[in-house]
Order: C-alpha cells, then sequence, then structure tokens
C-alpha cells in the first residue's frame, strides 16, 4: 500500500484529474463510435452528410499532433526565430494542397493514395509500392507521438521514467484500436480539435495578461544591434520581467534573429573541430549560405510534405462535392492558422521565465514547456496555475492520442487488408481478415512503442518534420506529377517515388542515429557506434545539412526520374489517359466523375 | 446539369476541350501559388540580405518576427479566398463555354 502512495506522492491532483478525464473521454467515444460504425464504408458514406464545419473542425483535430501541441513551444524556446518556420509551414502547407491537389483528387473519387496509385496507372502494383510508404511514413509520424506521451506522463507522475509512459500510453492505444474502437470518427476528430483549442489558448491569455503579452516577451530580447541599454529602457516601458539565462540558453541576437542556433548547428559544429585561428573566418564565410540553404530545405520539406500526408487527403473525400471540398479546406487553414499563432507565445514566454528548461535534456527538457508554463502563477493565484496547467496536459492527451489512434488504423488498415488480404493470403475469410487486423495492431503498436523508447533525446517537432521530408520526396511529386501530366508512366512514378522517398528515408535515419550517439544517457551507449559519423560531418558541414533536411535535393531527384523513366517508357502510358485527365480536371457539373474505386476496395484501405 | 448530346459528347471528349480546361485550370494555381511563393521564399532572402531592416522593432517583435508569426496566416487565408472564388467562377465559364460550343 505504501508503494502507490510513495508514487502518487508529487503529483498534482488538479493536473491528474483533467489528464485523466480527457483519456477516459476520448476511449469512451471511440468505443462508442465503433459500435455505431462498422466498416470503412460506413464511415465514408455517413463522412458525407457532414458539414463544412464539422468537417474542417475534424481535419483539423487529426493533423495538430503532439508536434503542434508540444513540439513548436520547446522548438521556438530552444532555437527561436528558425522555429517559426516550422507552424508556418504547417498550415501553409495546405495551401498547395488547395491549389493543386484536393480539388483533381476529389474528382477523381479515389479514397487513399494507395487508391489513387492504382487508379492513375491501372495497376494493382504501384498500389502495393504506396502502401509501403503508407508505413514508413507512419513510422515516423508515430515516434514523436510517442515521446509527446513520454514526456506529458513523467511530467504529471514526477517519478515515473520516460519509457514507462510511452509504453503505458503506446499499449492503452494499441488496445482501444485493437478493440475496434477509435475509428476515424468525425465527431471524435472535430472534439478534439477545439478541445485543442481550448487547451492552447485560455492558458496563455491568462498567462499573458498575469506576466506580459507576446510583443512585449519578445521585445525582451535583444535585436541585431541593440544593446543592453536600449533594452533595459525598453523592458522598463513594458514592464517585462526576466530570470537570467542558463549557459546552455542560446544568445539574445542569436535567437530572435534568423539563421540562429536551429539552422547554423552545423556548421558551428565543423568550425569548433578547427584550429581556434581558423574559425572566425570559417564562420563569416560558411555560417550565412548554409543557413539559408537549411532554410529553404525545411520550408519544401514542410510545404510539400504537408499536401502529401496520407492520413490527411483522407479525409477530404469524406465531403459532398469539390465546392465543399474546396471550401473545407480553407476553414481548415483558418483553424489550424489560429492554432498556430500560440504555441510560439509559451515558448517565448518559457525563456524569460523558465529558462532552467534549457539545462534539462529528453522529458525534462524544453518540450515540456507548454506543461509546465501555466504553473508560474502559482504562486500569485494558488490554485488556478494548476488548473490551468491540467487544462495544457488534457490538450496534449488528446494531440498525441487523436494523432497516434488515426495513424494506427491506417497503417494496420494497409497491413491487414493490403499486405495480408490483397498480398499474402488473397483467398482468407472475412473472419480471419479480422484477427489480421487485430493482430497487425498489436504489432504495429508494438513497434511504435519499442521505437517511441529510443528517441527521448531528439525533438519531438524535428521528427514530424522527417515524416514530412520523407512525404515530401515520395506522395507529393507522386500526386502532383500524376494530376498535371498525361506523360507519367507507372514506372516512371514508382522510380521517382521510391528513389526520393528512400533517400529522404535513408538521410533522416543517419542523422537520428548520428544525434543518439551523442546522447549523455543509455542512448548514446547503444547508438556509440555511429559516433565516427559526427566527426565525418564535422568536417563536411554542407553534406550534415543535406542529411538532416534532404527536401532540397530529393524532392527535384524524384520528380526529375519521373520525367526521365517516363519518358523512356512513353509506350506504357495508360490508354485511356484523356479520360482520366477529363475526370481529374472537367467540372463536375458536366457529369463525369466516375467512381474508379469501389467502396469494398476502399473499405481496405483505411 | 444537361444530358450529353452526341454533338457535345464529341467536344468533351476532344483534345482541344482537355487541353484548355487543364492550361486554364493550371494557370489560375499558378498564379496564386506564385503570389504565395513570393511571399514565402522571399522572406528569407530579405533577412539574409537586409538583417538590420529586418530587425526593425515594431511594438516590441522584430519586423521578420511579426510578418513569420503572425500576418503570415492571415495573407495565406487571403489567397485560398481569392483562389476559391476564381476557380469556382472558372468552372462556371468551363460549363457555359461548353454549352455555347455545342449548341452550335
Amino acid at each position: 500500500m505504501n508503494l502507490p502512495l510513495a508514487f502518487f506522492g508529487g503529483v498534482d491532483p488538479w493536473i491528474f484529474t483533467f489528464s485523466f478525464i480527457t483519456v477516459a473521454l476520448t476511449l469512451w467515444m471511440g468505443f462508442r463510435s465503433a459500435k455505431t460504425s462498422k466498416t470503412a464504408s460506413d464511415f465514408f458514406v455517413a463522412g458525407r452528410s457532414v458539414s463544412v464545419g464539422w468537417n474542417a473542425s475534424a481535419i483539423s483535430g487529426e493533423y495538430l499532433s503532439a508536434a503542434s501541441f508540444m513540439g513548436i513551444a520547446g522548438m521556438v524556446m530552444s532555437s527561436g526565430y528558425d522555429a517559426l518556420w516550422y507552424p508556418v509551414c504547417y498550415a501553409c502547407g495546405y495551401l498547395f494542397l488547395l491549389l493543386f491537389i484536393a480539388g483533381p483528387l476529389r474528382r477523381f473519387g479515389a479514397y487513399t493514395i494507395p487508391d489513387f496509385a492504382e487508379g492513375r496507372f491501372d495497376s494493382p502494383m504501384f498500389r502495393k509500392i504506396a502502401v509501403c510508404f503508407v508505413l514508413f511514413i507512419g513510422f515516423f509520424y508515430t515516434m514523436p507521438q510517442m515521446k509527446g506521451a513520454g514526456v506529458t506522463l513523467a511530467y504529471i507522475f514526477p517519478g515515473l521514467p520516460y519509457w514507462v509512459g510511452v509504453v503505458l500510453v503506446g499499449a492503452v492505444i494499441t488496445l482501444n484500436v485493437a478493440l475496434g474502437g477509435m475509428k476515424g470518427i468525425t465527431l471524435v476528430q472535430a472534439v478534439q480539435y477545439w478541445i485543442k483549442l481550448f487547451a492552447i489558448t485560455v492558458p496563455i491569455f491568462v498567462l499573458m495578461a498575469v506576466v506580459g503579452f507576446y510583443n512585449g516577451q519578445v521585445g525582451a530580447n535583444l535585436a541585431y544591434g541593440e544593446t543592453n541599454a536600449s533594452a533595459a529602457n525598453l523592458n522598463h516601458a513594458t514592464g517585462i520581467e526576466r530570470k537570467p539565462l542558463v549557459a546552455k540558453a542560446p544568445a539574445d541576437p542569436a535567437w530572435i534573429a534568423p539563421f540562429g542556433p536551429l539552422t547554423t548547428k552545423a556548421v558551428n559544429a565543423a568550425a569548433a573541430a578547427l584550429p581556434a585561428e581558423q574559425r572566425a573566418a570559417f564562420l563569416a564565410e560558411h555560417q550565412k549560405p548554409y543557413s539559408l540553404v537549411y532554410t529553404y530545405s525545411l520550408i519544401i520539406a514542410l510545404v510539400c510534405g504537408t499536401a502529401g500526408l496520407p492520413h490527411i487527403l483522407v479525409r477530404f473525400y469524406t465531403n459532398p462535392d469539390g465546392v465543399a471540398a474546396k471550401k473545407t479546406t480553407m476553414w481548415v487553414m483558418i483553424l489550424i492558422g489560429v492554432f498556430y499563432v500560440f504555441p510560439p507565445v509559451f515558448g517565448v514566454i518559457g525563456r524569460n521565465l523558465m529558462p532552467e528548461l534549457y539545462s534539462g535534456v529528453g522529458a525534462k527538457g524544453t518540450d515540456k514547456v507548454v506543461l509546465e508554463l501555466p504553473t508560474l502563477i502559482s504562486a500569485k493565484y494558488g490554485v488556478v496555475g494548476s488548473i490551468l496547467s491540467g487544462i495544457t496536459c488534457a490538450g496534449a492527451f488528446a494531440a498525441f492520442m487523436s494523432t497516434f489512434s488515426g495513424l494506427l488504423v491506417s497503417m494496420t488498415g494497409a497491413l491487414a487488408h493490403d499486405v495480408y488480404g490483397r498480398m499474402l493470403r488473397p483467398k482468407s475469410s472475412s473472419a480471419e481478415r479480422m484477427v489480421a487486423f487485430k493482430l497487425a495492431a498489436i504489432l504495429i503498436g508494438g513497434v511504435a512503442v519499442t521505437l517511441g523508447c529510443f528517441v527521448e533525446p531528439l525533438e519531438i517537432n524535428f521528427m514530424v518534420g522527417q515524416a514530412f521530408a520523407i512525404a515530401a520526396a515520395s506522395y507529393f511529386p507522386l500526386l502532383f506529377m500524376s494530376v498535371w501530366w498525361r506523360g507519367m508512366t507507372m514506372k516512371g512514378a514508382a522510380t521517382g517515388m521510391l528513389t526520393g522517398g528512400l533517400c529522404a528515408l535513408g538521410a533522416a535515419a543517419l542523422t537520428n542515429l548520428g544525434t543518439l550517439a551523442l546522447d549523455k544517457g543509455p542512448m548514446g551507449k547503444i547508438f556509440a557506434g555511429f559516433a565516427p559519423l559526427n566527426g565525418y560531418w564535422a568536417e563536411h558541414p554542407l553534406l550534415r545539412i543535406l542529411c538532416e533536411q534532404p527536401a532540397i535535393w530529393s524532392v527535384p531527384l524524384a520528380i526529375t526520374l519521373m520525367i526521365v523513366v517516363s519518358k523512356a517508357t512513353s509506350a506504357q502510358v495508360p490508354a485511356d489517359i484523356r479520360m482520366k485527365m477529363l475526370v481529374l480536371h472537367a467540372p463536375e457539373k458536366l457529369g463525369l466523375k466516375q467512381e474508379y474505386i469501389q467502396d469494398h476496395q476502399a473499405g481496405a484501405g483505411h | 446539369m444537361s444530358s450529353p448530346t452526341p454533338n457535345h459528347d464529341d467536344v468533351v471528349h476532344s483534345e482541344p476541350f482537355l487541353r484548355s480546361l487543364m492550361r486554364r485550370q493550371l494557370a489560375l494555381s499558378i498564379a496564386c501559388a506564385a503570389t504565395f511563393l513570393v511571399a514565402l521564399l522571399g522572406l528569407p532572402l530579405l533577412n539574409y540580405f537586409a538583417p538590420a531592416f529586418m530587425a526593425t522593432r515594431l511594438a516590441g517583435f522584430t519586423l521578420s518576427w511579426l510578418i513569420l508569426g503572425v500576418l503570415f496566416f492571415p495573407f495565406v487565408w487571403i489567397i485560398s479566398y481569392v483562389f476559391i472564388k476564381r476557380s469556382l467562377r472558372l468552372e462556371e465559364a468551363e460549363v457555359q463555354d461548353l454549352h455555347h460550343v455545342s449548341s452550335k
């Protein structure tokens, strides 16, 4: 009896209560909606009657993951201005989706990217290749969700090791999915969006009212060419209070200006390896050009990657028609845009008032600033701080639970229906497939939890950026080129997608292995074999940047390969390509819409 | 919704119709994308070549921070609003043109 008491000793009852209610509510809604909606086609058909407002909330709810909720704030705090590209590009990527892909894909009537790949090229083989990328991108996307879970649980229960949180949350959600709950039901996802928006805005407005507003908090940092005296005047005028920065925190001018610690890390590491007298010259020559390359590569990855995320495109088909699809996209941009203004504010205030987080590593580092920051006002307003912290914890749970279960469902669907049901055992019965679905859910959940245990030293937001880079080099070129160029052949599309995607995947994996080898904790020992990689990168900082942010070369590579190979195999362009192009582009009023993919096939996808 | 006559069908399935359809839609999308990309890709260039200007203070924010952290979102909303208006009008025009041609 003593053990649980000691375990709960450091737990704040308010934080625990809010988090517990969110988890229970999510699980309950998942089970309830699983009863009313048994098959994937139920979900799609029911979805078609959903209004623009609900559908836009649901898409936003599925999109805002742990990276958006916790990662952005942590990264803005640790890296400053450069991290702002993440929220901006997460939101603006939808514009590319709207301009080039959403309308044609909606007219084509394919539910998922594998459906589209098969229908556009009349090739079941290509479908299988496309399915593999659902799994690749999915695993990269689940790792940061798992870290979010580990960090949040380690915050709620201060004595709990990071990995216990990952295993616990991963097991609960996996079990829930395996038992049939948590299908991507519109209502659940829509409610999750409003929980997240509430959980990020209410605490930050209360905080800003107490400690000073966004502009004042940014203003408390010295910018380019400013001196301590001018900052002192400014702080005096705005009344912003600051705690002294710790040694590990970046200095003011580097933090507030572009080309700061995030984008110059590789060059700085290279300079540190040089003899002291050469450092200044090396930095002056390479630092800014290289960080410009980093910035552009990051932008390409995030903007193109959003347009190629498999679990997001699915939702566009729940719209009744193309007009509603376009309006939904616009509302999604507004809803997520409103949300994305606020996480950086946590990072900015955290820098001024909670600098001790810079010294923490892993689960104790800047990634938990969203959860902990509201407790600042506890000293003045007592329990209000705990309540607000409980609300942000509840939002964090909503974030990683909704995204993780959505990903788990689509990955399990890909494995159970496409890989098992079509490739391994095409003749399996319906009951066998249900068993396969459950086993696949447990298998994928298990792999996701195992991967999640290893990534404590990596930043949440950075990992999501890698998933986007892989999507940008595989699915985005596929969709963009297939929609707008009729000369594409299956071989061209497959070569480009595989090469681009696998190159990005390899580069991202190498970067992570190098970073893990540097970790001071147990991960550093496991991955110590990769330490020489960092030495090599110190000599070649540009290669390190191109590995960390591969989009700038992998996206053009994929598109070039698609064009070259398609030209070489131009005899294999589908015979009815003109009809396919008409279906993709002709206004729906002309009545050309042709459902290429029947409902029973679509059921396999999700 | 019109019941397609054979003549109407011929026009719809003709090469020139598809070509003009795709060209008009792509032109609109590229115009909107270009506006967006000029701002998105221009901002790092401004940061690169005019750091002192971009560090100008506006109510506490630096100019660069204000643009990226706050103003960029409404900018994208405006582009998407304009695109949706125009693309709906374009689809309407395409249907009208077709009726016009096929009724001759």
